[in-house]
């Protein structure tokens, strides 16, 4: 009987391993594919998909960086800074309002802000386009800020808050004590405090901002706002049939956000997990 | 009255988040629903109001119901895969001893979600591409030339072609929230279950399951909430053709606002995107209410 349990057990974990290897060659297939392709030419490109490029030069990457790569990147790098910084900012402060200091409404505008979570963006869409126009930001650096912030402080103040709510309470007495001011005692206490969340708020922003497409593909047209998400998609209608060229562009595109994913999971995963854990 | 005016002041620290939801997030919600009342071309500027004009052609316009359809198909398969496949799976991965292998395969799992929709997208469009795509010369290699096929190209397997590379995007996402779920439940429960002489399918339905049913729920939650707003996928693969067939609610808002130049049909198609996310929103925050009373 122990035997046969035994036996059972060895076919189960043969079995699990072999999907659980499989499932990652298809995870990771695509993407290797996705590489070697930026090293093709066109010809081997339409060839046999499987094989292995025949020179491995980077003409492709610099006809990529050539056609506009360059300035998408330069706008994703500084929609994708700027952004974080203000949201994760603007969300700090909220957190430390929401939990740390005795405010009137406190629970209708914790309501309020954390509503903001329910909200699609493609619902807005229609009257954001009508804002900006009038506003003369349609089109601009400015629009994706606003609107990254604005769209971001919801969720990132919901992670910040679940954090700084379990901040012991005498950490603010003894700042009281010293005659900190709420300013000081923000800044210097309770923010140092809360670096884990404002780390994982911090990589998540960038992965969304890095990756976003709706508002980037609506608010911007040209190269000298595009960021990379939409950039990518008009290096493949400009340039036809040169495939090889686009595939560099989404390498380019792809491994700064994949870099920063292997450095910062501890964060993310404890970020995401503590905040939703709650 | 100091306290008071001191209260007040601290206000300062929610009002620059108060400013930015309430201009950019909830004021074009307001404004959307009375937009929808318009007939309106943006480039001449012409409005006239038009009452719930858009709403009944919307009931009569096939394609809105196709792309609503598509949006259901959407969140039931999301849901077959990255809710409970991702279950499964990070339970799967959680049984293994070796620390790094866990570690590992969480991770490669995770890589395809840090890149962004519009990459994916695109690497799937050249995947499924007939000519020069992997997908169709595996099939030929293998003798399954019946899967030959042009996967984007035709009505009947386009749609399913963008489920299936979202699937492949997004499942590693919610398998490192469950795996994380999963090592949160005491180990006590899975000791006591081992000498019970439980096998490690009953622990998984008696222990695993009902422990983080929590996140089940929200994680359902999100995707279907998700599977609505989808619009990235779609634009980038086959921006909703061909012939209508893989438009969602997204995309069709986009085509008739932004193409086709009706405002206000776009406008009213974002109230009904309003309305389904807000319920689904809603039933989430009613059943965890409705748990966090039952613990």
């Amino acid at each position: 009987m122990v035997k046969r349990l035994s036996f059972l057990g060895v076919i189960a974990r043969v079995f699990m391993w072999a999907f659980l290897l499989g499932l990652a060659v298809i995870v990771l297939y695509p993407l290797l594919w996705m590489v070697l392709n930026g090293f093709k030419t066109n010809a081997e490109l339409f060839g046999n998909p499987f094989a292995l490029p025949v020179d491995w030069s980077f003409t492709n990457y610099q006809k990529a960086w050539n056609r506009g790569v360059s300035d998408y990147l330069t706008t994703s790098v500084l929609v994708t800074v700027t952004s974080t910084i203000v949201t994760v900012f603007v969300s700090a402060w909220a957190a430390y309002g929401l939990t740390r200091v005795t405010i009137p409404f406190n629970k209708a505008i914790t309501a309020l802000i954390l509503g903001g979570l329910m909200l699609a963006p493609t619902v807005a869409l229609v009257p954001l386009v009508k804002m900006f126009q009038a506003m003369g930001l349609y089109n601009s650096f400015w629009a994706l800020l606003i609107l990254y912030t604005a769209f971001r402080v919801p969720f990132t103040t919901f992670l910040i808050r679940a954090y700084m709510i379990d901040l012991p309470r005498e950490v603010d007495e003894a700042a009281e004590m010293d005659g900190a001011g709420r300013w000081t005692a923000f800044w210097r206490i309770i923010l140092p405090m809360s670096k884990p969340i404002i780390t994982s708020t911090v990589l998540l922003h960038v992965l969304f901002a890095w990756n976003e497409y709706l508002f980037a593909m609506v608010f911007t047209s040209g190269s000298g706002v595009q960021t990379l998400p939409v950039g990518l998609t008009s290096l493949m209608s400009k340039h036809g049939t040169d495939y090889p060229v686009v595939f560099a562009g989404m390498v380019i595109a792809a491994v700064p956000v994949v870099l920063l994913f292997f450095f910062g999971q501890r964060y993310i995963v404890k970020g995401l997990s503590d905040g939703i854990g709650k | 009255m100091r306290a008071i005016v001191q209260r007040t002041l601290g206000l300062a620290w929610v009002v620059p988040a108060l400013v930015l939801v309430g201009v950019f997030v909830y004021l074009p919600l307001v404004q959307n629903i009375g937009f929808s009342t318009l007939k309106w071309d943006i480039y001449s500027g012409d409005q006239e109001y038009v009452g719930l004009d858009n709403y009944t052609k919307l009931l009569d316009d096939p394609i809105f119901w196709s792309s609503f359809g598509n949006n259901l198909l959407y969140a039931v398969i999301s849901i077959v895969f990255q809710v409970f496949g991702a279950l499964l799976l990070a339970a799967l991965i959680e049984s293994i001893r070796s620390d790094r292998w866990r570690r590992s395969l969480r991770a490669i799992y995770f890589i395809p979600s840090a890149i962004s929709l519009t990459v994916a997208g695109l690497l799937f469009y050249f995947m499924y591409e007939p000519n020069l795509g992997p997908l169709n010369h595996a099939f030929q290699a293998v003798g399954l030339g019946l899967f030959d096929q042009s996967w984007l190209g035709q009505e009947s397997t386009a749609m399913y072609a963008i489920i299936g590379m979202s699937q492949w995007q997004g499942f590693g996402y919610s398998t490192l929230l469950f795996a994380v779920a999963i090592q949160r439940i005491p180990s006590e429960l899975y000791g006591a279950a081992a000498i019970d002489g439980t096998g490690p399918i009953r622990r998984f339905i008696h222990v695993t399951v009902p422990l983080v049913r929590e996140m089940t729920g929200l994680m359902t939650m999100v995707t279907i909430s998700g599977a609505f707003q989808v619009f990235n996928e779609v634009m980038v693969m086959t921006s909703g053709g061909p012939n209508n067939s893989t438009q969602v609610m997204g995309t069709w808002l986009y085509r008739s606002g932004f193409v086709r130049n009706n405002f206000g049909y776009a406008a009213a198609i974002a109230t009904l995107i309003f309305v389904i996310t807000l319920g689904i929103a809603m039933a989430q925050l009613w059943v965890t209410r409705r748990r966090r009373v039952e613990w």
